[in-house]
């Protein structure tokens, strides 16, 4: 049998205090291979928490995280960083691009630390820049491109090293809503094709477009199941 | 090389992909990079240029010495233990009369005589014949030579000819002058042929040869040469004595680098009876002058290629450590793509060790040129050493290295979380 691409074991984040401050309480969840999953609250409720536990950019306090039936919580940073380098995609809010360099160098980067030899980078980044849809635009710098576009490069970003988990933050939080629709549409073809897709949203359009929808409040995950969600 | 845990490869930054990323984060800003690189520029730059000019210098210093002054010994007569002189009048002079030729059996030696200052009366007037009309009654320096020591003294003539070993024999009444002193007197080159003389207190002296410059002895100001034995028979003996003005002395070409051993044996050579009569100067060791000259020269610019080095290495700590504060989302991403902190610091690092040896490396070909344009503008030698001047940009490199120590430090303890929260 496969593991799933996300198992939580009362997985939980304390941030030390005083007064300690219990940013994820105990939580257990399954994410699937091929899952698309929305995780949605207000802010303050523990959503970047377990956004930056689930892309390995954080350390829990309690409980697992398996990663590809990996235990997380028992690697070194060597192995944390690996991960990240392979199995891990993050796209964020503010895209996160480097303004010096151009479309392609910036999908260059995430093979960067991850060991691809030198002659397979350039056309894999070329290839994920295709999927986005933005292989015209290899040669752009970040500057020159609508924020739809910034977005969708550093989802090829993301995308470059096909890895097992697609982590998005507030995807479509810094553009309108056309260039939204876009890249949410871009996200639900990924999903078709085979991308486990989590998206951390407060947005309840966006969150519509996932199949799950967990909800997270005051640091308590709580998973609706049924027909309508939020 | 795969990990046990994950069956990932461990995560590597390659040190082509370093130096690449360092490259790409200095051409990016290429304005700033600049700036910040001038104080290792003008670091290094002084640093070469320093050496540079010092070693030009000294070396145009050594070689001056070399034909001049290092083929050069002095003889000065001390006078007799006990003065065997009656008073009023001076002893004989130390020196043998045959001096020059005693001297020339020395290996080395090119050639030698005996010369000294004639003690004129205050006030004794110089007065050119042919109704010229000029009298010079300033300092025009009257000095007895032998012919070996007009040979030594390495005579250029103008005009006519030296003194000779006939005159001298002969205690004529001639003499050579210097062209300042035939200006002086109005004794053109042209008229040497008409025989004039110059009448010094009423002793006429016919005019032989003019002389335009004298390598050895010859006092810098106005001089009139006359053969020894003619002024041992006008004036008498000159007054021995270290220190006085008047006192005989030898000079003593020599070949190149012979000097030193020259002086070691020339007193007990002329004068083996009483050696210590004679006080021998040879000149410096050329190496000593060369030295000294160096530590003068060289000592305050040093301090201040340390100073600009100082100020470089500031200036690239400054930068880089602005530039990781600025990048903290570079470094926060380059984090989430799976570098470690040691990635992020050899970026860094490598970044401020281009910068600081690219600095090093315009202000050595700057230090070059000065000294090159300098050495070529005083149509010198230039003297780049290459221990000094090949390592040079490494200074550079090292002041790059030092100076991004503690950014590359601060940007490895970047916390990736901090540095991508929603911007």
């Amino acid at each position: 049998m496969i593991a799933p691409v996300i198992e939580l074991d009362g997985l939980a984040r304390t941030y030390p205090g005083p007064p300690p401050v219990c940013a994820l309480r105990p939580a257990d969840l399954v994410i699937g291979a091929g899952d698309y999953v929305a995780v949605t609250g207000p802010s303050g409720s523990g959503k970047s928490t377990l956004l930056h536990l689930l892309g390995l950019l954080d350390t829990p306090t309690g409980g697992r995280y398996l990663l590809d039936g990996l235990d997380t919580s028992a690697l070194g940073d060597r192995d944390r960083s690996a991960l990240r380098g392979r199995r891990i995609g993050v796209v964020f809010q503010a895209f996160h691009l480097l303004p010096y360099r151009t479309a392609l160098e910036n999908v260059l980067l995430a093979q960067l630390y991850n060991n691809t030899p030198r002659a397979a980078r350039l056309q894999a980044a070329i290839q994920a820049l295709d999927a986005v849809g933005l292989g015209h635009r290899l040669d752009a710098l970040p500057t020159t491109l609508s924020g739809g576009e910034a977005q969708r490069v550093a989802i090829a970003r993301a995308l470059v090293n096909t890895p097992s988990l697609l982590l998005c933050d507030e995807p479509t939080g810094n553009l309108d809503s056309a260039s939204a629709a876009a890249v949410m549409d871009l996200l639900d073809e990924l999903n078709t094709a085979g991308y486990t897709i989590v998206v951390i949203t407060h947005d309840g359009a966006v969150a519509g477009h996932a199949r799950r929808t967990i909800a997270i409040s005051d640091g308590m995950l709580s998973e609706h199941t049924g027909i309508s969600h939020g | 090389m795969a990990s046990a845990a994950t069956g990932l490869p461990r995560p590597r930054l390659a040190a082509r992909d370093t130096a690449a990323e360092a490259v790409a984060g200095i051409v990016q800003r290429p304005g700033r990079s600049v700036l910040t690189m001038l104080g290792t520029i003008l670091g290094t730059g002084a640093f070469v240029a320093v050496l540079g000019l010092t070693a030009t210098g000294a070396g145009q210093i050594s070689r001056q010495f070399t034909v001049l002054q290092d083929t050069t010994v002095t003889v000065e007569d001390n006078g007799p233990a006990n003065d065997v002189a009656p008073p009023g009048t001076n002893p004989a002079i130390g020196f043998p009369a045959d001096a020059g030729t005693i001297a020339g059996h020395i290996h080395g030696v090119t050639a030698a005589g005996v010369w000294w200052p004639v003690s004129l009366p205050a006030n004794a007037e110089f007065t050119a014949s042919l109704a010229l009309g000029a009298t010079a009654s300033q300092t025009i320096n009257l000095l007895a030579a032998s012919p070996g020591a007009i040979t030594a003294m390495g005579l250029t003539m103008a005009a006519g000819t030296p003194l000779t070993a006939y005159e001298n024999n002969t205690r004529q009444h001639v003499a050579i002058i210097d062209t300042t002193t035939a200006a002086t007197l109005g004794i053109s080159p042209a008229r040497l042929a008409a025989h004039p003389a110059i009448f010094v207190n009423g002793i006429a002296y016919t005019i032989t040869g003019i002389y335009s410059s004298a390598q050895r002895v010859v006092t810098d100001e106005s001089a009139m040469l006359i053969p020894e034995n003619t002024a041992l028979a006008d004036y008498g003996n000159p007054q021995p004595g270290i220190g006085n003005q008047n006192e005989a002395q030898m000079v003593i070409a020599t070949r190149i680098g012979a000097a030193q051993a020259v002086a070691k044996q020339i007193a007990a050579a002329e004068l083996p009876t009483d050696p210590t009569r004679l006080v021998v100067t040879s000149p410096p060791s050329p190496q000593n002058l060369q030295s000294q000259v160096s530590a003068d020269l060289a000592g305050l610019f040093l301090i201040l290629a340390l100073i600009s080095l100082l100020i470089g290495a500031v200036g690239i700590a400054n930068t880089t450590l602005v530039a990781v504060l600025e990048r903290t989302e570079e470094i926060g991403l380059r984090r989430a793509v799976g570098a470690r902190p040691r990635h992020i610091a050899a970026q860094f690092l490598a970044e401020s060790t281009t910068l600081g040896t690219l600095g090093g490396l315009i202000g050595t070909c700057t230090g070059v040129a000065v000294v090159i344009t300098f050495a070529a503008t005083k149509n010198w030698t230039a003297i780049l050493n290459p221990a000094y001047t090949l390592p040079a940009p490494l200074i550079g490199s090292l002041v790059g290295l030092l100076a991004g120590a503690y950014p590359a430090l601060r940007a490895a303890h970047t916390s990736p979380l901090a540095a991508l929260r929603h911007g």
